[in-house]
């Protein structure tokens, strides 16, 4: 079998993998889901608020899908001992990242479109002003944190730090990157960091082409783009198979 | 003829200022059980490792089915099975899943269901990975190691942890594999399971090989032979190399005084006492 083949059956494999684990599914998809909606429902009756939430939810569960889950679960299957095993078979690293990294990527995809649905189908949010630069974005943002993802489980020790390890940039980096509300009402420091990071980025972008937020998508894909970059780079130099 | 499946020429790895591996020669012809015994840190797995093309030697030559393995060529994985000491799994997926997923990397693979009938493991086929006892977990392993069909497995510690009777099993299929004309590298710490299923051994003590040879000839040289019997309640030995000489001036002097040998037996040395002697040897060296 050709790499291109072997990198769509690994794809297929991580798919039955992923709804074999309920909880797992439940918690890098449902979750910011079930947070959605709870949270329009309790607080978020302004339009204005919503179209906040709309976007900043749609990249929290960019982030959740592939930053959060490729590092949990790479760093499993690296302490577990499956990527040594994988190794060591003919299958092309490239290809069994490719599978990994495109599972990840499809629960991303269906999550942004999820939360793009629920927010018009239970909300009455506008279907997006621009497609083209949501599906862009979404890519981008993939990428991205796809690729943290995979740089980032290089730093955990092993399976049992992953969950502290894993929400320890989640939690904050959710809370000072304007999802449940708009980043411009932070504190000054706060508001610094997350201009540097690439979240509020994303869902500045996000905002742009679901809501034509009016945010500045050229700088936000160039700061998302910037650390695309850095974080492959990190991850292929990084690697560890063991 | 073929040259060696694997060879070795004076293989040495350094970890900073630790040598785990100090110039280890050995050569495993086709269709051989090979195996490297030796107690744990002897550097067993180290040199297994180099072989499979994880670590990269300090020095040394070595070649596995003709290729540098530190290349990591993908042909030469499509030939080799490898069975790691201790190794997870993904445990929601069932063997049979299991395999016929991991068949799909080789070129030309074993049928999935044939190999879990020759591992034994058919009765568990639909069963998750996570259900299966640990003799079977390694008998998944192991059937993931064939199922590429290769010409080259390695074995490292393939039955630590087993019951008696998941060793049993595990042995059997050993056997299969040279029936089927297939090379394989043991590594163990379990005399018996070396003298059970290897050709040829090779003991292995920090880091050097100490002794090589096939099991039933390994010996340190002067006590090869040991004969003992009963004499006043208690046992009386002699060592020596020539056991018919000994036993006839024994026998020729007893009928003299008119006495019997009591408990008379002559008995090689075990593989376990050889190895005793010999790893003792290298460690107050």
């Amino acid at each position: 079998m050709s790499p291109m083949a072997l990198a769509w059956q690994q794809f297929r494999f991580e798919r039955k993998l992923f709804w074999r684990n309920p909880s797992a599914a439940f918690f890098n998809f449902l979750l910011p889901l079930l947070l959605l909606v709870l949270i329009a429902t309790a607080f978020s009756s302004e339009s204005e608020e919503l179209e906040v939430l709309i976007p900043g939810v749609a990249g929290m569960g960019v982030l959740a899908t592939t930053f959060t889950a490729l590092a949990f679960n790479l760093t499993l299957l690296r302490e577990e001992g499956v990527l040594k095993r994988i190794r060591g078979t003919p299958m092309p690293a490239g290809a069994y990242l490719a599978g990994l990294i495109g599972s990840a990527t499809l629960n991303a995809v269906v999550q942004v479109a999820l939360v793009v649905a629920i927010g018009k189908l239970l909300y009455g949010v506008d279907w997006p002003q621009d497609p083209l630069v949501l599906v862009g974005f979404t890519l981008l943002g993939v990428v991205c944190f796809a690729a943290l993802g995979v740089a980032f489980s290089h730093l955990i020790p092993n399976e049992d730090a992953a969950p502290a390890y894993t929400n320890a940039v989640f939690l904050p980096l959710i809370f000072i990157s304007g999802v449940f509300y708009s980043a411009d009402d932070l504190p000054e420091a706060l508001k610094a960091i997350a201009e540097a990071l690439p979240l509020k980025h994303l869902i500045d972008g996000l905002s742009e082409a679901i809501v034509g937020g009016g945010g500045d998508a050229g700088t936000a894909a160039v700061v998302v783009a910037a650390w695309a970059v850095a974080a492959l780079f990190l991850a292929v130099r990084f690697f560890r198979w063991e | 003829m073929a040259s060696a499946a694997i060879q070795v020429r004076d293989l040495r790895k350094d970890y900073g200022p630790v040598e785990a591996v100090r110039g280890v020669s050995f050569d495993v012809e086709r269709g051989e059980v090979f195996g490297l015994l030796g107690p744990n840190g002897a550097g067993k797995t180290t040199t297994v490792e180099i072989l499979e093309g994880y670590r990269h030697r300090s020095a040394g030559e070595v070649r596995v089915l003709g290729h540098d393995p530190a290349e990591r060529d993908r042909q030469l994985q499509q030939r080799v099975g490898i069975v790691l000491q201790s190794c997870g799994f993904y445990p929601r997926v069932t063997v049979r899943e299991a395999l016929e997923h991991f068949s799909k990397a080789y070129e030309r693979p074993r049928d999935p269901d044939e190999t879990i009938d020759l591992v034994g493991l058919h009765e568990k086929a639909d069963a998750r990975a996570k259900d299966l006892s640990g003799g079977q977990r390694r008998r998944l392993d192991l059937a993931l190691a064939l199922v590429g069909d290769p010409e080259l497995v390695f074995l490292d510690e393939p039955t630590t942890g087993f019951d008696p009777a998941a060793r049993r099993t595990a042995w059997g299929v050993v056997r299969t594999l040279k029936e089927l004309g297939k090379t394989v590298l043991l590594t163990t710490h379990y005399l018996d399971e070396a003298q059970e299923l290897a050709d040829r051994v090779a003991i292995v003590k920090e880091g050097r090989i100490v002794a090589d040879g096939p099991p039933d000839q390994l010996g340190p040289g002067s006590s090869r032979y040991r004969v003992s019997y009963l004499s006043g309640g208690s046992r009386v030995e002699h060592q020596t190399d020539d056991p018919t000489e000994l036993l006839h001036r024994l026998t020729r002097d007893a009928i003299a005084r008119g006495e019997r040998l009591e408990g008379l037996e002559v008995t090689r040395p075990t593989l376990e006492e050889v190895y005793l002697e010999l790893t003792a040897e290298a460690s107050s060296t």
